[in-house]
């Protein structure tokens, strides 16, 4: 059991505190409620392009992380397609400077010109450094376009390119602060070595007085359902065949978000996995085989991805990964096998667990989807899953209608 | 109204005591060593096997490093698929990892389950039998994945530059080829196990909230091994570094970026300047808020990260500093870099910016010496480097005392250009 907290302070701003005593250390963790997903799609990598641009200077502080730096503090910051997180990391006694820091930047930045200027070409580099200059990195973005027609899933959160991030101007870093960081759409969460009185106080004092904001209603396209096959040819300069899969999988927040999660584990989640197995080592078709899903807040998709054992040809490697997935599909599991899994997910969450860091942003995470207290539901709902509902699932979800493939090819 | 403009007052993390929990120390009945760190909330525990069996032992490239992965890929009662399944089965993690002078075999288990792994991890050190197809599966399936990150700009530059700083043939900086994996064969294997782990030497780390019976444990499944403690370590082999210290190279036609690495030889942490450089390297390019990363990335915008680092190793080691940047600022950011050289060999540093710099080491340390499995790391590190809790405490001790004076000298010793390898990799 985590024991945590919550309040809400008059401006809405949503406040969880889990004290932990046995740490010198405390960690302040800000939720944003926007992600890439809620991004113009003639502007994409906003949201992540902002999250940088929140380190440089705020409406009183020029400098974030100097003063965090001279508390004995570190930072980081992530950004995904649903949410934006920042979070910081300080000894217990000097956690007013965290909230001086965090609620500054919330009551607004500096805007400064040359901030956007540098953090362009810094998101730039980053972008080359993790999707351009790398064999296979466009299939992130080349999944993404194939099996989302609609919902802003369709682009990563680093941008559809770099020119989108190359363009964007001071007026859109402004109507972006004051459309999403605002304290109605933002979640605080403090943990550690601390009371929830002193964070009742420190917040007040800090993120009391800052204006309240709009709510932000969310109201994306809809994905409609996918009604036949898709699948799309790349030839790269890589030095291997490699094949790519994607199916639509269920919301964050759907039952069935569990069982699909245990699929990805059953088929690829270790030495002992289906997939490694037969076709890594028995059949010895590729070299490497992944199966993962997005863990997005709306209907995400889950992959197969992997590369093919050199010689091998590709519809050979695709038919024997049918097979597998068929096999699922008509005879289930064994109860020893979702035992496994259901062993592996709560030693998983225990070792997670370990570190206040995490903890905290699991908190903040979980109560952007609704509740914080899903941190002590999830294992319930591993363990209730049966082999029967995995094996109903592992029909809907491999549904040959509902499957994306790319093949890709090395140029030779 | 609250003033926003000053900061909250701050306890100087430099007045913060700093404590390294001491370890407790079991030996087994053949004599191996076991460090336990007991302390965490969770009913959970890591547990390391560390064998002198890394690659500085290997009587062919490559064959530490197999030895190291094939593990677990058969016994003579057990298939892979069976080993991985009954650790999987339990939740559990059995890890190995292959370094210069240690090879590992690790275990991350929830506490409940420890009795029915340990015996498979005795099995695995005693009786592993590097079956002849696996290894074909293992040689396939390393090639290919060198030809994939062969072709990654950062992966080429990290093995050459190794290679410049201590020589192909060093230990340090030797690499392996597609025709190094070909050569491999069951035979080596079979006899750097026996040889380096069967009758080897290793010594055990645990942490994590360990159960009462930990030490009758380890003792019936290790204490009767031909595993020895730790005893002398290697005679450092000699160095053969490049002659020439610029090198360019080009690895991709279409590549926009350009790995960097600039490098010269260091001492290891037995060297009296050691925990005195590191505070300049701290400052040098050890941290966000570091002179490479403020003037490269911040000001500039040239890369999405610049670092400096001395190289976690045991006999000789090196500074390096290492950066993927845009193609068409390679060469600026090469200039850059010297010139933040120049800057700390010429220039005091001032108070505030070291005080930054120390406050930020000792929160640093402050929070990684928080859960069992950081502070058993602290620790291997310090018994894997033949010292003592005396080395944390004397690291603490200089970053809070040393001078800005003592750090431009250290920077005058060492961080003059021409001393330095530069590499870039496009």
């Amino acid at each position: 059991m985590i024991q945590f907290e919550k309040f809400t302070l008059e401006n809405g701003l949503r406040v969880v505190v889990h004290p932990d005593e046995s740490t010198p250390m405390a960690v302040v963790n800000v939720i944003y409620d926007v992600g890439a997903r809620d991004e113009n799609p003639a502007k994409t990598g906003f949201a992540h392009l902002f999250e940088h641009l929140m380190f440089g200077g705020s409406i009183n502080i020029p400098e974030y992380d100097e003063p965090l730096q001279m508390a004995g503090g570190e930072n980081n910051a992530f950004t995904t397609n649903d949410l934006t997180n920042y979070y910081c990391q300080l000894p217990a006694e000097n956690i007013e400077t965290a909230f001086w820091l965090e609620s500054d930047r919330m009551l607004s930045l500096a805007f400064d010109n040359k901030s956007l200027e540098v953090q362009r070409k810094v998101v730039c580099e980053e972008f080359k450094e993790h999707y351009i200059n790398k064999p296979y990195g466009d299939v992130g973005h080349k999944m993404r376009e194939l099996a989302y027609t609609t919902h802003p899933y369709q682009w990563m959160t680093i941008g559809k390119e770099l020119k989108h991030v190359e363009d964007a101007t001071l007026q859109d870093v402004k109507d972006f602060f004051y459309k999403h960081y605002t304290p109605i759409n933002a979640i605080l969460v403090v943990a550690g070595n601390i009371t929830v009185e002193e964070v009742k106080v420190l917040a007040n004092k800090w993120f009391g007085p800052i204006p309240s904001g709009t709510k932000y209603n969310r109201q994306l396209p809809i994905e409609p359902p996918q009604t036949a096959p898709r699948s799309k040819e790349v030839k790269a300069n890589v030095p291997l065949d490699a094949l790519f899969k994607s199916w639509h999988i269920y919301s964050r927040l759907d039952k069935r978000y569990y069982v699909t999660d245990l699929i990805t584990e059953i088929l690829s989640g270790g030495g002992s996995s289906r997939l490694y197995q037969s076709l890594v080592k028995e059949k010895q078709l590729f070299s490497n085989i992944d199966c993962s899903h997005y863990g997005s807040s709306d209907a995400g998709l889950l992959v197969i991805e992997g590369k093919l054992v050199k010689g091998v040809a590709m519809k050979d490697a695709e038919e024997a990964l049918n097979i597998e997935l068929n096999k699922l599909q008509n005879e289930g599991i064994s109860e020893l096998e979702l035992q496994k899994v259901k062993n592996k997910t709560e030693s998983m969450m225990a070792f997670e667990d370990m570190s206040v860091m995490n903890r905290a942003s699991s908190l903040a995470i979980y109560e952007l989807l609704g509740d914080a207290d899903l941190i002590n539901k999830e294992l319930e709902r591993y363990h209730a899953v049966t082999r029967d509902e995995l094996m109903k699932e592992s029909r809907v979800i491999f549904n040959e209608n509902n499957c994306n493939t790319l093949y890709y090819y090395a140029a030779s | 109204m609250i003033d926003r403009t000053s900061a909250p007052l701050i306890k100087d993390a430099i007045e913060f005591d700093l404590k390294l929990k001491p370890y407790q120390k079991m030996v087994l009945n053949n004599g191996v060593e076991v460090y336990a760190i007991n302390a965490g909330e969770q009913e959970l525990l890591q547990l390391e096997i560390v064998f002198y069996a890394g690659n500085s032992y290997e009587a062919n490239k490559g064959v530490a490093l197999a030895t190291n992965f094939m593990l677990k890929n058969g016994t003579s009662t057990k298939t892979a698929f069976q080993i991985n399944e009954h650790f999987e089965y339990y939740g559990a993690y059995c890890n190995r990892s292959c370094y210069n002078e240690t090879a590992v075999l690790s275990l991350h288990t929830l506490n409940k389950h420890l009795n029915v792994l340990l015996p498979v991890m005795r099995e695995i050190i005693t009786d592993a039998n590097f079956p002849e197809s696996e290894l074909d599966i293992f040689k396939q399936n390393s090639q290919q994945k060198l030809q994939v990150n062969l072709k990654k700009c950062d992966f080429v530059a990290n093995r050459l530059i190794d290679a410049y700083l201590f020589g192909e043939d060093h230990p340090y900086g030797k690499y392996l080829s597609a025709e190094n994996y070909q050569a491999l064969s069951t035979d080596q294997l079979k006899a750097h196990f026996q040889q380096y782990y069967v009758n080897g030497r290793a010594v055990i780390f645990v942490a994590g909230k360990l159960p009462a019976d930990l030490f009758e444990q380890l003792n019936q499944q290790f204490g009767d091994l031909t595993i020895t403690k730790n005893g002398q370590s290697l005679t450092a082999q000699q160095l053969t570094p490049a002659v020439q210290k610029k090198q360019h190279i080009s690895n991709d036609p279409n590549g926009v970026q350009a790995a960097i690495r600039i490098a010269r030889p260091f001492p290891n942490r037995h060297h009296p300047d050691f925990m005195n450089v590191m505070v300049l390297n701290t400052l040098f390019g050890g941290f966000f808020g570091s002179r490479l990363m403020s003037n490269i990335r911040e000001d500039k915008g040239y890369t999405y990260g610049i670092h400096s680092y001395v190289q976690n190793h045991i006999q000789e080691s090196a500074w390096m500093i290492s950066t993927e940047a845009g193609k068409e600022v390679s060469e600026a950011t090469v200039t850059e870099v010297y010139k933040e050289m120049d800057l700390l060999r010429n220039t005091l540093i001032e108070e505030e910016e070291l005080l930054l710099v120390r406050n930020y080491m000792i929160g640093s340390i402050l929070g990684d010496l928080d859960g069992p499995f950081q502070i058993i790391g602290r620790w291997k590190n310090i018994i894997l480097n033949d010292l003592d809790e005396k080395y944390f405490y004397d690291s603490i001790k200089v970053i809070k005392t040393i001078s800005a004076e003592e750090l431009k000298a250290l920077a005058e010793k060492y961080l003059k250009p021409a001393d330095f390898y530069e590499l870039v990799v496009i």
